[in-house]
């Protein structure tokens, strides 16, 4: 890339501020859309029947009912370029400061699972590659199968059952002990409850990779330079080091990084399941509750992430692969 | 140029070789595809032996199956020797890759994302095995910048000296080049068959597999000619210099076919393995084809060298 940085770098900015635009417009026409009526929703019909009109009124100005959609969405994207994402409806809390800590409690959970399914997948798929056909590849893939096929909050509810409920060995919700002071809680406390979800997670997402490694380790078995490599007498660790593993890996990183996104989908199940007070709960809450504030900054966040993720795999890949780092492809 | 040494044993020597691929045809109907059949080659030391035959007939495969790599759904049935002494699997396993070398015939054989210097020394990086890599690349004339280069930085000039140099930094006593020269220029092609050349002047015994009948007489000592995937005749190079002394009807015609001598053609193809002829392979196109032909050929012996056709004299 040398000499061509400058010009990779203002594509890339180009291409994220018109992603950015697009969902956040996209984002507000479907909640303008969605028939979830605001004050129904978060106040209840019982209680808007013994309201007076001007109460009413007054609410349907704080949830913004009777507001002209275009001019909103022009009020709310002048105010995020200044920084400012507006206050929750629902936390009655800065924007910013709820996406904090709700972010704070998905990221552990989210980063452990990508790192587990990522380092795991990738070995799974290269050993049933590599022993295509035999028992120990019937396994690794059944069991990817099996997964992929498996709805992510059902196997949630499952391992919440078995080692949550039965075996006790996990809590069954939340991400911090009931009835402990916020102060109280150690650092221990929580990632004992970020445990399980983010085990579900990282099994669920164990599948793509090790069935996408699996397909590139069985074309790299059959190309010519393993065959080659057999010829001049390499086999067993030495053909998987030198030959298989780095030819694997490339396609490896580019597939994980553009799974992020998946994390992302998946964590937002979990957290439901587990009663996780994360990113994914937030949005689930925001879109429900139509916050509107909220669920735009979740989402334009959301979005920058997952453009960052599939950057950073373009990126290492221009690092690692010789042909794109000489510039030949 | 011939230094035909018939006091030596043969150091490779294969008969009845029989290649099978197994093919799932629509639904579970099986296949057998005997896409080698009756092959016999043998090469001595200092000696290199050329496989002649067109495309499809099966040159490849038999450098797969000598070093033991055909593919899962592909079975093998041979009567190898090596030194002497029987060559079976395990003994291929065990000299493969060092007194066994197979030069293959591009880059796509070369790890992508491997510097040429690691991939030549396959691993090893003891002093005598980079002293030996420097010798070489003086040898050939490369560059010891190509060293620390991608397959993908070479240039066409290079990469056949590359692949060759693999070959050398082992110990071979006997070398198979699959088709060492496709795509290049006449001059070029000469020059990457000196190497194998030189190799054999150096004691080994080297096996080269092509198409082009031309180069192979220039550089081997021995012609072995292959049709449909069976060997029917073994020749020496002077046999080429007069068609009378030729002894298969197919080798004349390759004969033939040569610019210099009037680059006439025969009509029609090799026969598809699933539909072959009943006896002799070359029988349809055959001009002086008769009733022994269909009747199974013998490979035998005949003025030095050996042909599977009844009615050669």
């Amino acid at each position: 890339m040398n000499g061509k940085l400058p010009v990779f770098i203002i594509k890339n900015i180009i291409r994220i501020i018109l992603l950015v635009i697009c969902v956040s417009i996209i984002t507000f026409m479907l909640m303008k859309m969605s028939p979830v009526d605001p004050l129904q929703q978060n106040i209840g019909q019982a209680a808007l029947g013994g309201m007076s009109e001007e109460q009413i009124a007054k609410l349907q100005e704080y949830w913004g009912v009777n507001k002209e959609p275009a001019e909103q969405f022009l009020s709310w994207a002048g105010d995020f370029l200044k920084g400012d994402m507006g206050t929750s409806l629902l936390y009655r809390q800065p924007v910013g400061e709820v996406v904090a800590v709700k972010f704070g409690n998905s990221l552990f959970i989210m980063i452990a699972a990508w790192i587990i399914s990522g380092v795991m997948g990738f070995f799974l798929g290269i050993i049933s590659g590599m022993n295509r056909g035999k028992f120990i590849d019937k396994l690794i893939r059944g069991y990817c199968l099996v997964i992929s096929s498996t709805p992510a909050f059902w196997l949630a509810l499952l391992f919440l059952m078995i080692f949550g409920v039965w075996l006790g060995w996990f809590p069954i919700g939340l991400s911090v002990p009931i009835g402990v002071e916020a102060g109280g809680v150690t650092f221990l406390d929580r990632l004992y409850h970020a445990f399980l979800p983010a085990l579900t997670l990282s099994f669920l997402g164990v599948s793509n990779v090790a069935l996408h490694t699996r397909e590139k380790t069985i074309d790299i078995m059959e190309s010519d330079y393993i065959l080659f490599a057999k010829m001049r007498g390499e086999k067993g660790f030495s053909l998987f080091s030198r030959h298989v593993f780095r030819n694997a890996l490339l396609p490896a990183i580019i597939l994980h990084f553009a799974v992020i996104s998946e994390i992302f989908g998946g964590s937002i199940l979990i957290e439901q399941v587990f009663s996780y007070p994360g990113m994914g709960q937030a949005v689930v809450a925001a879109g429900l509750g139509s916050d509107l504030p909220l669920l735009m900054a979740i989402t334009v966040i959301s979005s920058v992430i997952v453009f960052a993720g599939n950057l950073t795999a373009d990126i290492i890949v221009s690092i690692i692969d010789p042909r794109i780092r000489k510039g030949r492809i | 140029m011939v230094k035909y040494n018939d006091k030596n044993a043969p150091l490779l020597k294969i008969n009845n070789m029989t290649v099978t691929f197994t093919q799932y045809d629509r639904g579970l109907k099986k296949t057998e595809l005997p896409v080698i059949r009756d092959l016999a080659v043998e090469v001595r030391p200092g000696e290199t032996v050329a496989v002649i035959g067109s495309s499809g007939s099966g040159k490849s495969l038999l450098a797969h199956a000598v070093m033991g790599v055909l593919p899962y759904n592909a079975e093998m049935k041979a009567d190898m020797t090596y030194d002497g002494e029987l060559l079976d699997k395990k003994r291929i396993e065990m000299l493969r890759g060092n007194e066994m070398v197979m030069v293959p015939q591009s880059l796509s054989f070369l790890n992508p994302l491997m510097k040429i210097g690691q991939q030549i020394k396959k691993g090893r990086n003891d002093n005598e095995t980079n002293k030996r890599l420097n010798n070489i690349f003086e040898q050939f004339e490369l560059d010891k910048k190509v060293m620390n280069m991608y397959p993908f930085e070479l240039s066409g000039g290079m990469n056949r000296r590359v692949l060759v140099s693999t070959a050398l930094i082992e110990h071979p006593r006997l070398v198979i080049a699959d088709e060492p020269t496709p795509g290049l220029d006449p001059a070029m092609a000469k020059r990457a068959m000196s190497h194998f050349r030189d190799m054999a002047n150096n004691g080994a015994a080297v096996l080269v597999i092509t198409h082009d009948l031309e180069l192979a007489l220039e550089t081997a000592d021995r012609v072995s000619v292959f049709y449909s995937g069976t060997t029917i005749e073994d020749a020496s190079v002077k046999d080429f210099e007069k068609e009378e002394y030729l002894r298969h009807p197919y080798t004349k015609a390759l004969w033939h076919a040569m610019p210099r001598n009037g680059f006439k053609f025969i009509s029609g193809n090799q026969s598809y393995v699933k539909n072959l002829p009943k006896g002799c392979v070359f029988s349809p196109r055959c001009p002086f084809k008769t009733k022994e032909c269909e009747l199974t050929q013998e490979y035998r012996s005949l003025r030095g060298g050996k042909v599977r056709c009844v009615n050669a004299k």
